[in-house]
């Protein structure tokens, strides 16, 4: 069916075109992320002298290393937790028909419709009371909560897909609840793990409202908020700028190009769960 | 003879109509104990459920955030929002963004997806190219775009080297342009979002289906619209849903942009809702605020997923 023809031709001009319009701004990014301050010449004008000092003086200045590793404790740590409660929690509200069951799932999806800005000021509130505020665990609790509704649904969407013949094998050949989830059902919920492992981690990982309401005047900060703070002092320098966001994009598109794979699949997975 | 989706008769009439027998069934078979879904109900109940009660409450007081004595002002706070020009502008932005998010990026992610579904041999390094902006921190494309897009930025360079330079505009000073932008750089970073949820609905169609309405002598035009579109149902209302759920929240894009300038020509509910709670410690208001952006949320995804759900099974049926 899908042959070569002089029109195919032409749409691969066309979005060959189309991505060099996308590519355009990760062009100039890097052009002057790695230009002297000095050069003054036209920002697509191809950088004459290229230097990677930029990059240093970022790292410094802005005290990347400090916020890349707490964005990967918060991103990892919040992760494994709401993967972990939300499979588990998923197995009876899919399983059992009882009222609770019923109920406790709706109440649970009534979270996908609340907006994070609605809990975000109270929980403020309880998270200085806490003290908890301005440490990076004020994160690790908040998205551990605030993905339950969306994870979920992942999990009771597949759940109830999914055949229960070797659960009650499971269940029949002696083993408890706990040990049928964790041997026989928990590995047969792979496929929707890896999606809610990349849209959960990517959303954390990404995420600036939280941090900025729950880290600001802190020295603990994760990358995007960091990197506001760095553009808020350098805001005339773009040159330092531009390097501090190619190191704060490195590392997202170094995992995303190792997995491509499985990263655009866990997006293109919500449409099934 | 054109492919038309096939047409069952109700089955309605033959599901029995006593659905006891189901549920005992159910309950005859030990299930998975309650207690599983304990550690999840506990951390949603303390982070979402209880705050956002409470943040209901406080949207019917004048608490300023620190002062434990505040006191309740009835419907006070969403009479101010009547009389304030700024959150009224808000809402209206609010609104305008998500859906002009909502038909550009989703008209482009269907384009696209078709481009990337046909026959041409860079197929898969444009899919992974093209989704690549939309795994990227929202805040540091936007902080990019605040420069490409200043008066001296890369965008009028580009435009005056292509003597196009009566093009030349300030993209995110110009209070008449300023919304615009920011739309366009979050078309930038999620069209190929929308186009890789469209091409897995694309890719899901049967190769067979392709084939028949080929043979029928449909034209690309006719293929798309009769055999294509109805079989992209769920990628439609997926992709629907997300952007305009995520227009309605937008918050870190227009931060870090404008700040919701110039003057309040960008404002968001969410920039909003941010400085009246953290730069006026007017907290009581921006909870007010934040109840509003809740309603609509509520009833702009379920009137969709009602519309949307019912054509899914138009086409489906």
């Amino acid at each position: 069916m899908k042959r070569y023809r002089l029109r195919t031709f032409g749409l691969e001009l066309a979005m060959i075109a189309v991505a060099l319009v996308v590519g355009f701004p990760v062009y100039v990014l890097i052009n002057l992320a790695v230009r002297a301050p000095s050069d003054a010449s036209s920002p697509i004008r191809p950088t004459t002298a290229p230097t990677l000092d930029n990059f240093s003086e970022a790292w410094e200045q802005g005290r990347l290393g400090g916020a890349l590793a707490n964005s990967v404790v918060v991103t990892v740590i919040s992760v494994v937790i709401v993967l972990a409660v939300c499979s588990l929690a998923a197995y009876p509200l899919a399983r059992v028909t009882a009222r609770w069951s019923r109920g406790m799932f709706l109440l649970i999806m009534l979270g996908l419709l609340l907006p994070f800005q609605l809990a975000a000021l109270p929980l403020y509130q309880t998270m200085r009371d806490l003290g908890l505020l301005g440490t990076p665990w004020a994160l690790v609790l908040f998205y551990s909560g605030l993905q339950v509704p969306f994870t979920v649904f992942l999990y009771v969407g597949f759940l109830r897909a999914l055949p229960r013949d070797f659960e009650d094998a499971a269940l029949i050949d002696g083993c408890t609840p706990l040990q049928g989830f964790r041997y026989v059902v928990f590995p047969m919920l792979k496929p929707v793990t890896v999606t809610a492992l990349v849209l959960n981690a990517v959303f954390v990982w990404n995420d600036f409202f939280t941090p900025l309401l729950y880290l600001s005047g802190s020295a603990q900060q994760t990358m995007p908020v960091a990197i506001a703070g760095f553009v808020g002092q350098y805001v005339s320098d773009w040159n330092l700028v531009f390097a501090a966001l190619v190191i704060s994009i490195l590392p997202i598109l170094a995992v995303y190009f190792a997995l491509q794979r499985s990263i655009i699949n866990g997006f293109a997975g919500g449409l099934r769960g | 003879m054109t492919i038309a989706p096939h047409k069952e008769p109700p089955v309605r009439a033959a599901a029995p109509p006593d659905r006891r027998p189901v549920i005992a069934r159910g309950r005859r078979r030990a299930g998975p104990p309650w207690w599983f879904a304990l550690p999840a109900m506990l951390l949603f109940a303390f982070v979402v459920l209880v705050p956002s009660a409470r943040g209901v409450y406080y949207a019917f007081t004048d608490w300023d955030g620190l002062d434990p004595h505040f006191s309740l002002v009835g419907l006070g706070n969403f009479a101010t929002m009547l009389g304030d020009a700024d959150a009224v502008q808000a809402v209206g932005h609010t609104l305008l963004i998500a859906v002009s998010i909502t038909i550009i990026q989703n008209g482009l992610g269907l384009l696209l997806a078709l481009g990337v579904n046909s026959a041409i041999k860079s197929r898969n390094v444009l899919r992974v190219f093209l989704f690549a902006p939309a795994v990227v921190t929202p805040i540091v494309t936007a902080y990019l775009w605040r420069n490409l897009l200043g008066p001296d930025g890369a965008v009028n360079s580009l435009l005056g080297a292509v003597g196009l330079g009566g093009w030349r505009q300030d993209w995110l000073g110009d209070p008449e342009l300023a919304l615009w932008s920011v739309v366009g750089v979050i078309v930038w970073q999620y069209a190929g979002y929308s186009m890789v949820i469209f091409l897995a609905g694309l890719q899901s169609v049967p190769r067979e289906i392709y084939e028949a309405a080929d043979l029928d002598g449909a034209g690309p035009v006719r293929r798309f619209w009769s055999v294509i579109r109805p079989l992209l149902a769920p990628a439609f209302t997926v992709n629907l849903m997300l952007s305009i759920i995520g227009g309605i929240k937008l918050f870190d894009q227009v931060y870090a942009l404008t700040g919701g300038g110039p003057g309040h020509a960008t404002d968001t509910l969410s920039t909003l809702i941010y400085k009246d709670a953290f730069t006026l410690g007017e907290f009581g208001y921006s909870i007010a605020l934040a109840v509003v952006l809740t309603i609509i949320v509520a009833v702009v995804s379920s009137g969709q997923y009602l519309v949307l759900s019912r054509n899914e099974k138009g086409a489906a049926a």
